[in-house]
């Protein structure tokens, strides 16, 4: 049986990996035939290689710093954007107050207000956060409350006609009826949340993926900064499929769109 | 349990805050145990009357009462046009699902199973509605409106998007279910024959919020084939004289 699931990811997949392998083999070509100097773009085995004699700083040191970031940044924009999102739905005057605040907050290039961030949190892993936080906030806030939003009329008058109170249509309707657009969100901002406290990390870091990229980049080490890459492209891949395991796990028996 | 409408006036306001009447000094006595048709043209105000029933909408004037008690909110079952199955809960905890809500129901699953299998749907509890045909659909949707308990059960044009046959047996089924249950139903419909059918009496809307009543000559128990009957014929006949002569 485990032959099955990866028996069809081959099937699904097979042109998208034949199509990288075919690039792949190219850019090293390329790069061997000396077309391309291998400080511009690296060999994509010299890359392979980089990853596995460093493995352990690049995978103890500098991803375990990133990735503890990453989850202390994306679970606080969860937390908090659920909340907010739950906030505006029940009152109108919370909606006309935050919610032109939460889209201008998108507008603000992060960049230009990371060194506020410094200056708030210094070069802890605060202000790494905080730039987590700022750049998958917003999915996670619209898609909630986009999602709370869209009940159908009908339902809430079906239940109301059996008596529910507020609290129970929101407990049985409301709250089924946005996880799919929730979910959007969710998945958005999971893959979001890496590129932040990567970014977060440009801005000061003495650790972290981010960090480790920008120093080997100031090497003119490509073949450093692609590990980097690589390493931050493989797990961001990961915690999108584990986003939409949770999702189909709690929504696709019935939600088709999916 | 006696419904009564005392001078019930109901308009409603539209965007440009105009008042649309739809409902006017509507007078009613629904006995225990009747089953009542509605019927009329589209916007006669056949579905406000069941929305002024269950407490959804409040009426401008007059009263609506249920053993001489006020109505309000969770009184009775409403059945609406669509069947409204959440999509996300097996048939069984969907019709469950009053008794999640109001506190003076208790039903365990098992005599939930014991009710779908009564409605001819065993073996589809864990099943999601979408799997369901629309006749099963509407069964359970009847189910759930049956399962808040309430004497009155209000149906909202319940097979208006089943097929003909379907149809036919579904009225067939919905007779049965009355008769064993002594449930009062007050049902719209826009087909004049499964008014006859089903009803002892026939309440037709005009547009000029007149109210007709009109009782169905029919003994019972009701079959299929009553329906060739002189005076189902007549009465047929004469409903649909009264509704092609006025525009809405």
């Amino acid at each position: 049986m485990p032959m099955k699931p990866l028996k069809k990811f081959f099937q699904t997949y097979r042109l998208f990996l034949l199509f990288f392998i075919i690039v792949l083999a190219i850019v090293e070509w390329l790069v061997r035939a000396d077309i391309i100097p291998s400080f511009i773009i690296p060999t994509p085995t010299g890359v392979i290689q980089m990853i596995i004699h460093n493995w352990r700083p690049l995978l103890i040191e500098h991803l375990s710093a990133t990735m503890l970031e990453f989850i202390i940044g994306f679970s606080l924009a969860v937390i908090s954007g659920v909340l907010l999102a739950i906030c505006m739905f029940f009152s109108k005057t919370i909606e006309k107050m935050v919610y032109p605040a939460v889209v201008i907050s998108q507008m603000v290039p992060i960049i230009a207000l990371s060194p506020i961030f410094v200056l708030w949190f210094g070069y802890t892993i605060w202000s790494k956060v905080a730039v987590t936080i700022l750049i998958c906030f917003f999915p996670i806030v619209v898609g909630t409350y986009d999602g709370l939003k869209s009940c159908d009329q009908e339902y809430i008058e079906l239940l109301r006609s059996m008596g529910a109170n507020r609290f129970q249509i929101f407990q049985k309707l409301h709250i089924p009826m946005a996880l799919p657009s929730f979910f959007s969100g969710f998945k958005m901002s999971i893959v979001f949340a890496l590129v932040g406290a990567t970014i977060g990390e440009w801005l000061g870091a003495s650790k972290g993926l981010g960090y480790y990229s920008r120093r080997m980049s100031g090497n003119l080490n490509a073949e450093g900064v692609f590990a980097a890459i690589t390493i931050l492209t493989i797990v961001g891949i990961l915690l999108f499929a584990l986003a939409s395991w949770i999702e189909k796990r709690t929504t696709n028996k019935w939600n088709n769109s999916n | 349990m006696t419904v009564v409408l005392k001078n019930v006036s109901y308009s409603y306001t539209n965007e440009k805050r105009q008042k649309n009447l739809v409902i006017s000094h509507l007078n009613m006595e629904i006995k225990n145990g009747e089953f009542i048709s509605i019927i009329g043209r589209s916007g006669t105000g056949k579905s406000t009357i069941l929305r002024l029933m269950t407490g959804l909408l409040q009426p401008d004037e007059g009263e609506i009462q249920i053993d001489q008690k006020d109505i309000s909110l969770g009184d009775v079952g409403y059945m609406p046009q669509k069947d409204l199955l959440l999509p996300w809960r097996t048939i069984l905890d969907n019709i469950m699902i009053a008794s999640e809500i109001q506190q003076d129901v208790h039903m365990t699953k098992e005599e939930a199973s014991i009710w779908l299998q009564r409605v001819g749907l065993s073996g589809y509890e864990h099943v999601l509605p979408k799997q369901l045909s629309g006749g099963m659909r509407q069964r359970a949707a009847f189910l759930r409106a049956l399962l808040t308990g309430k004497d009155v059960l209000l149906l909202d044009e319940p097979f208006g998007a089943l097929d003909a046959l379907t149809k036919k047996e579904m009225q067939s089924w919905l007779l049965s279910m009355w008769q064993d249950l002594n449930k009062t139903i007050v049902f719209i419909t826009h087909d004049l024959e499964e008014a006859i059918f089903l009803s002892d009496r026939i309440l037709l809307l005009h547009p000029d919020h007149r109210i007709e009543e009109i009782s169905v000559p029919l003994s019972r128990p009701r079959k299929p084939e009553m329906l060739l009957f002189e005076e189902a014929v007549t009465l047929r006949q004469k409903l649909e004289k009264k509704i092609a002569n006025e525009t809405t």
